[in-house]
């Protein structure tokens, strides 16, 4: 067995006094390549910005070919061999190749600053051939596809004579062909002795190229397997861990009419002939990983964007909705997944928040009725026992929990049929997570259709009656309440039981 | 449980809406002490009337502002609008259609911005720079270079005359004050214009038109640019070609000066006005004074600061 390149021992890590990392270990061969996996908020990036010297650990060791180390900043990381390719590239778009590749250590002649093109020219051409790749050193970096920009800064870390090389979900944004040069690249690497961490949710590509396969939930560390030793199952039953406790209210009734209905929604590049239906008093749970287009979805159907293709139908009739103010009038209401970005306007009131979307039905004549405005406003922080000091209060210095009360609340005066709501419980606290879930279900009990999409799993299974899986812009699973788990939505999710199309 | 309101958040507030009247006070009583003149009746109409202008052009600029934007060409659509009115008096055309015809014009020509700003995405500050330029040249070519003279009594009432001893420019002031005022505080349009400011998105996601909004809103801004300009031919009785050059940066600093934020989504249109009275409270005094008027620029600068400064010490 060849000596580690890396070994990191009990790291430890906290946020303003929340734990987020516990006790993690992880090690590197040399041309070797690791995937570390988890579930969203696992402690992945979290552990590779330690190693990439972004966070200071609170405990434990970091070596590096057998010697202790102390990777205090960026610069120090680089400078022990270590380069991050991540999914938003750092390049500068209008300058050339070359320019980028040897960004701040140009070729000059002495120290005039007066720049060597040619030897730069001859230098990024070997590097470039080393990965195998023909990109002319000279053309804008701007001009290359994503996939060859990545080229360009693996050949940068190399120059910098990287030897772990961390991969932050590499194939996010390419094409199945460059998923193909990007894999001969990582091998000839492999062959070239460099390390490398492999971050990424997608199975096939795990079982495809990787070696060994580290996972960690919650911020510990689950366990380590060589890739022959394991499969899809076990992996996932490690990454979604625990048995769930019934936290979920959820006592599901026979659902009544179509509420909602949706056929073939596409919209090129994010979603692909997404179609289901929602019948009153239903709760369908939208499952899938970051990305796999849940929140576009919602967008499509409330007129936040416009779809290439599809329909969508309201209590049986069909509908043009062209922007969200249509969607208001045919009853949909969207809790966006973002408060702050998408669904409050922070330095306006309680008040004013809560009205927003229903100054339609407050007004006549433009001119807005105080005392109507009012007393809806009043309504909503009861029903949902917003807590504030007063309806005055900016809704900037409430809670998170209050926040996103707030933001339901004003889509619930709107009366709506369809409630969607995206990672409706996302940063807050247990408490106000579970009076979430109560209104949840009463909602549904009154007659409310709702699609509910998190990315936490326990919380799609205990909330739904019904879970569609998406997947890279598809629907890739539906499962009843008795049926689903999470193995099989994780499955679903991370692109089902497709056979590994890679060597 | 309760949560506790954040007490220093309503103090900022209460010194955002008092900062500037404080201000203001606090240089009236100073200039009221150093000249006996100042506080006379007629100086106090004289002060409005000249401000009436500056005020004008604010009070649009403060609904640009508060959407997050900034509207550099109310100067150009002040001449423009003013030069299309003159020439149609000139041209013997009634009084009110001559008017009329201003104030469309300007309304047009603001909500050009609006549509460059939203349909085209171009930066407001890009956006209205270019379009101050466009504007300023089409005077020119307007009006040849040269100044247009014409002679109506009607349309001189505008600028010059009185109604029960009230200047009328300070009437279109108060008047215009009073209705925005009620736009902002009680009609939808005026919520939207905050919703947009504070969070576009969110506002957008509510339903909210948020282009046809912002496209109301410069052309609002260019609506009291041409009142502004009408006033300052009739005036005049003539319109200039370099009319209203600078008077973006009046406006602006009036806005700012009332504790509107360039941020946009924060901020009240009483507190232009005051702004704008600060402004002109200080012309006048420094003139009083026979202060040089090299010098009445570096105070006026140095007050712009020094209220800006104040402000950001409180939110800090």
């Amino acid at each position: 067995m060849t000596a580690p390149l890396l070994e990191m021992e009990g790291i430890q890590k906290e946020f303003s006094g929340v734990r987020v990392l516990s006790d993690v270990r992880f090690s590197l061969r040399p041309g070797e390549v690791h995937a570390l996996m988890g579930e969203n908020g696992a402690g992945k990036s979290t552990l590779m910005k330690i190693l990439g010297g972004v966070y200071e650990k609170d405990g434990g060791t970091v070596r590096i070919h057998g010697e202790e180390r102390e990777i205090a900043n960026p610069r120090r990381a680089g400078s022990l061999g270590i380069a991050m390719i991540h999914q938003e590239l750092n390049l500068i778009p209008h300058l050339t190749v070359m320019e980028n590749l040897f960004l701040g250590r140009e070729f000059v002649y002495g120290r005039s600053g007066w720049i060597r093109w040619e030897r730069m020219r001859k230098e990024s051409r070997n590097w470039l051939e080393r990965l195998g790749v023909d990109i002319d050193p000279s053309r804008k970096v701007g001009e290359l596809s994503v996939g060859q920009q990545q080229m360009v800064e693996i050949a940068r870390a190399l120059s910098l004579e990287a030897k772990i090389l961390v991969l932050d979900e590499p194939t996010a944004a390419l094409t199945n062909r460059e998923i193909d040069s990007l894999f001969e690249v990582i091998r000839s690497l492999r062959k070239q002795g460099v390390g490398m961490v492999y971050i990424s949710h997608r199975m096939e590509e795990i079982f495809g190229i990787c070696d060994r396969i580290t996972v960690l939930r919650d911020g510990e560390y689950v366990g380590t397997r060589s890739v022959e030793e394991t499969d899809m199952d076990e992996l996932v039953r490690m990454m979604v861990g625990r048995e769930v406790q019934n936290r979920y209210p959820r006592q599901p009734v026979a659902p009544g009419e179509e509420r909602l209905r949706v056929e073939g929604l596409t919209r090129r590049g994010e979603v692909e002939d997404i179609s289901f239906s929602i019948r009153a008093g239903e709760i369908v749970g939208l499952a899938g990983l970051m990305g796999a287009g849940r929140t576009e979805t919602a967008r499509l159907i409330f007129g936040a964007r416009q779809p290439d293709r599809g329909s969508v139908w309201v209590s049986g009739a069909k509908v043009r909705i062209r922007r969200p103010e249509d969607a208001i009038r045919h009853g949909i209401a969207f809790v966006t997944e973002n408060r702050k970005d998408e669904g409050l306007v922070l330095p306006l009131s309680v008040r004013e928040n809560l009205s927003l979307p229903n100054l339609a039905a407050l007004s006549s004549k433009g001119i807005i009725r105080g005392r109507k405005e009012e007393s809806l406003a009043r309504q909503q922080v009861e029903r949902l026992s917003v807590k504030s000091a007063g309806l005055e209060q900016e809704v900037k210095t409430l809670s998170g929990g209050n926040q996103q009360k707030v933001v339901i609340g004003k889509w619930l005066a709107t009366s709506p049929q369809v409630l969607i709501l995206d990672e409706p419980t996302r940063g807050v606290d247990i408490g106000a997570k579970e009076e979430i879930y109560r209104l949840m279900d009463r909602l549904a009990r009154e007659g409310m259709a709702i699609l509910l999409i998190s990315s936490d799993l326990p919380e799609v299974l205990g909330m739904s009656d019904r879970v569609l899986v998406m997947h890279e812009g598809r629907l890739n699973g539906e499962f009843t309440r008795e049926e689903a788990t999470q193995e099989k939505v994780m499955t679903a999710a991370s692109g089902g039981e497709v056979t590994c199309r890679l060597p | 449980m309760q949560t506790p309101l954040n007490p220093s958040a309503t103090r900022v507030g209460l010194a955002q809406k008092l900062g500037p009247l404080l201000g203001l006070g606090i240089i009236v009583v100073v200039l009221s002490i150093i000249s006996r003149d100042f506080l006379s009746f007629t100086n106090i109409f004289n002060v409005l009337r000249q401000i009436s202008i500056n005020a004008l052009l604010a009070f649009g600029m403060t609904f640009v502002i508060l959407t997050g934007g900034i509207d550099l060409s109310v100067g150009s659509i002040l001449a423009l609008s003013g030069a299309f009115s003159a020439g149609m008096l000139a041209g013997g055309m009634d009084p009110f259609l001559a008017v009329l015809t201003g104030v469309a014009a300007g309304t047009l020509m603001g909500a050009a911005n609006g549509v460059l700003v939203t349909k085209g995405k171009v930066a407001p500050f890009i956006a209205t720079l270019a379009t101050m330029t466009v504007y300023r040249g089409l005077t020119l070519v307007y009006t040849e270079g040269r100044p247009i003279a014409f002679n109506n009594d009607v349309f001189a009432m505008l600028g010059k005359g009185y109604f029960l001893e009230i200047p009328i420019p300070v009437l279109w002031m108060l008047g215009s004050f009073l209705i925005l005022y009620f736009v902002l505080k009680n009609m939808t349009f005026g919520r939207h214009v905050y919703a947009i400011g504070g969070n576009e998105e969110a506002a957008m996601l509510s339903g909210i038109r948020t282009h046809r909004v912002k496209i109301g809103v410069y052309a609002i801004s260019g609506f009291f640019s041409s009142l502004a300009g009408i006033i300052l031919t009739s005036r005049l009785s003539s319109a200039q070609p370099t009319a209203g050059t600078t008077y973006e940066l009046d406006a602006i600093a009036a806005v700012v000066l009332g504790g509107t934020s360039l941020a946009g989504g924060r901020g009240w249109i009483t507190g232009t006005l005051i702004g704008a009275m600060i402004i002109g409270v200080l012309d006048n005094g420094l003139n009083l004074m026979n202060v040089s008027s090299f010098y009445q620029q570096v105070v006026k600068g140095g007050v712009i600061l020094l209220a800006v400064l104040l402000d950001r010490s409180q939110k800090s």
